[in-house]
């Protein structure tokens, strides 16, 4: 079954690539080409309208990583953790995982070094990774593309289906691989 | 709430550093934190030029008005305020069609599309509009049908069975957009609703209005 999809996501984007301008030009006989490069144009723009808003959200996400705030506040959920039984160790992915895309793969790569791949702990962590997506990376890029200020409710929604997508990771693990 | 999920940071970071004398850590990952915020940024322009070149071929050939057009009934109902055959519809469809399958570097150039084309209906430019809230809800919690980064690093690993992870994975993830997709709602319908009594009708409701200590990390 594995086999079957990475075979797929292999092929997927080069068939994307084949096939858009295949048809674009078979089918209503577009200059594909000058298309291209139209719409193109738009992305230096954009990528570079996100630098302030992204630097300025890195520097406050890498200095609360450095500083050791999150151990501190880590340790006053942990005795509840135990508590559940739930392995502690996961914790930290908690709040990496919607603060940083890469600090959290890294974070979980060392947990399944640590207690293997086929650990509870490993299995865990390789759920959480991949269940959720970075929040604050895909609200202050969405946003910051178009200079959206007033973002409303959306970092909340974002945050709470972290926290539930967070648990729900542990309980079906747990539940799973008893 | 973004500013004061900022301002929260910044200020913990240098008072947690500064008690565990850390502070020449802090200043330094202040710095570093600035440079990867560039690196990443400069990272997407070369995706974010060649998705939306690919893309407006897809546009103008009425590809992606195909798609919107075939997930119709998905976005009538996540989407109801964007009118018909909006081309902000084609490319929210191929957003999302991009996170199910795992496209990673394709995903973002087309969620931010997305994010421009309903900007041009935004009446008021510097405020979210709820379309936008809810695209971005359902990115922030991204059902993907295969984690093939995850499963790549399981096998280096030596994992008997690399691929275990699929089901509780796409489990994890459906719930979690699905707690998305209610949340939205719930605050979606909460913002439209005149704001005649906002106490004595929410005052039940499951998910507290959150000040801003709320996204901090207590709940976790």
């Amino acid at each position: 079954m594995y086999e079957l999809f990475s075979k797929v996501s292999v092929w997927m984007i080069p068939a994307i690539i084949v096939f858009i301008p295949l048809y674009a030009a078979l089918r209503r006989k577009q200059p594909v080409y000058e298309t291209f490069v139209e719409g193109a144009k738009d992305g230096f723009g954009t990528a570079i309208s996100i630098i302030p808003p992204l630097v300025g959200m890195m520097v406050a996400i890498s200095m609360f990583r450095a500083s050791g705030a999150m151990e501190m506040m880590l340790s006053a959920v942990r005795p509840a953790f135990d508590y559940l039984g739930i392995p502690s160790e996961v914790l930290p992915l908690g709040i990496l995982r919607p603060l940083t895309g890469a600090g959290s793969l890294a974070f979980t790569a060392d947990l399944i070094q640590t207690y293997g791949p086929d650990s509870m702990i490993g299995r865990i962590a390789s759920t959480i990774q991949g269940s959720t997506d970075t929040t604050f990376y895909v609200l202050t890029v969405y946003f910051g593309a178009v200079a959206v200020r007033r973002t409303r409710y959306a970092l909340k929604v974002g945050l709470f289906s972290d926290i539930v997508g967070f648990f729900a990771a542990i309980f079906i693990c747990m539940y799973i691989f008893r | 709430m973004v500013n004061w999920i900022w301002l929260f940071f910044i200020v913990i970071s240098v008072v947690v550093a500064a008690f565990n004398g850390k502070i020449d850590t802090v200043t330094q990952a202040a710095f570093e934190g600035a440079k990867s915020g560039v690196t990443v940024s400069f990272g997407l322009i070369s995706i974010m030029v060649f998705w939306l070149g690919m893309m407006r071929i897809a546009e103008d050939a009425g590809l992606l008005a195909k798609l919107a057009k075939a997930l119709r009934p998905i976005v009538r109902w996540l989407f109801p305020d964007i009118p018909k055959d909006h081309p902000a519809l084609g490319y929210i469809m191929s957003n999302l069609s991009a996170n199910l399958f795992g496209l990673g570097n394709a995903a973002t150039p087309m969620g931010i599309k997305a994010m421009q084309e309903l900007q041009k209906l935004n009446p008021d430019k510097d405020t979210a509009t709820p379309a936008m809230c809810t695209l971005l809800a359902l990115n922030t919690s991204s059902i993907t049908i295969v984690p093939t980064t995850l499963i790549a690093i399981r096998m280096n690993y030596g994992s008997a069975n690399p691929a275990e992870i699929i089901g509780t994975t796409l489990a994890a993830t459906f719930v979690a957009t699905a707690a998305a997709i209610a949340a939205d709602r719930w605050y979606r319908r909460r913002s439209q609703t005149p704001p005649s009594s906002p106490q004595l009708h929410h005052a039940t409701k499951p998910i507290t209005p959150a000040s801003h200590t709320s996204g901090g990390g207590e709940v976790v």
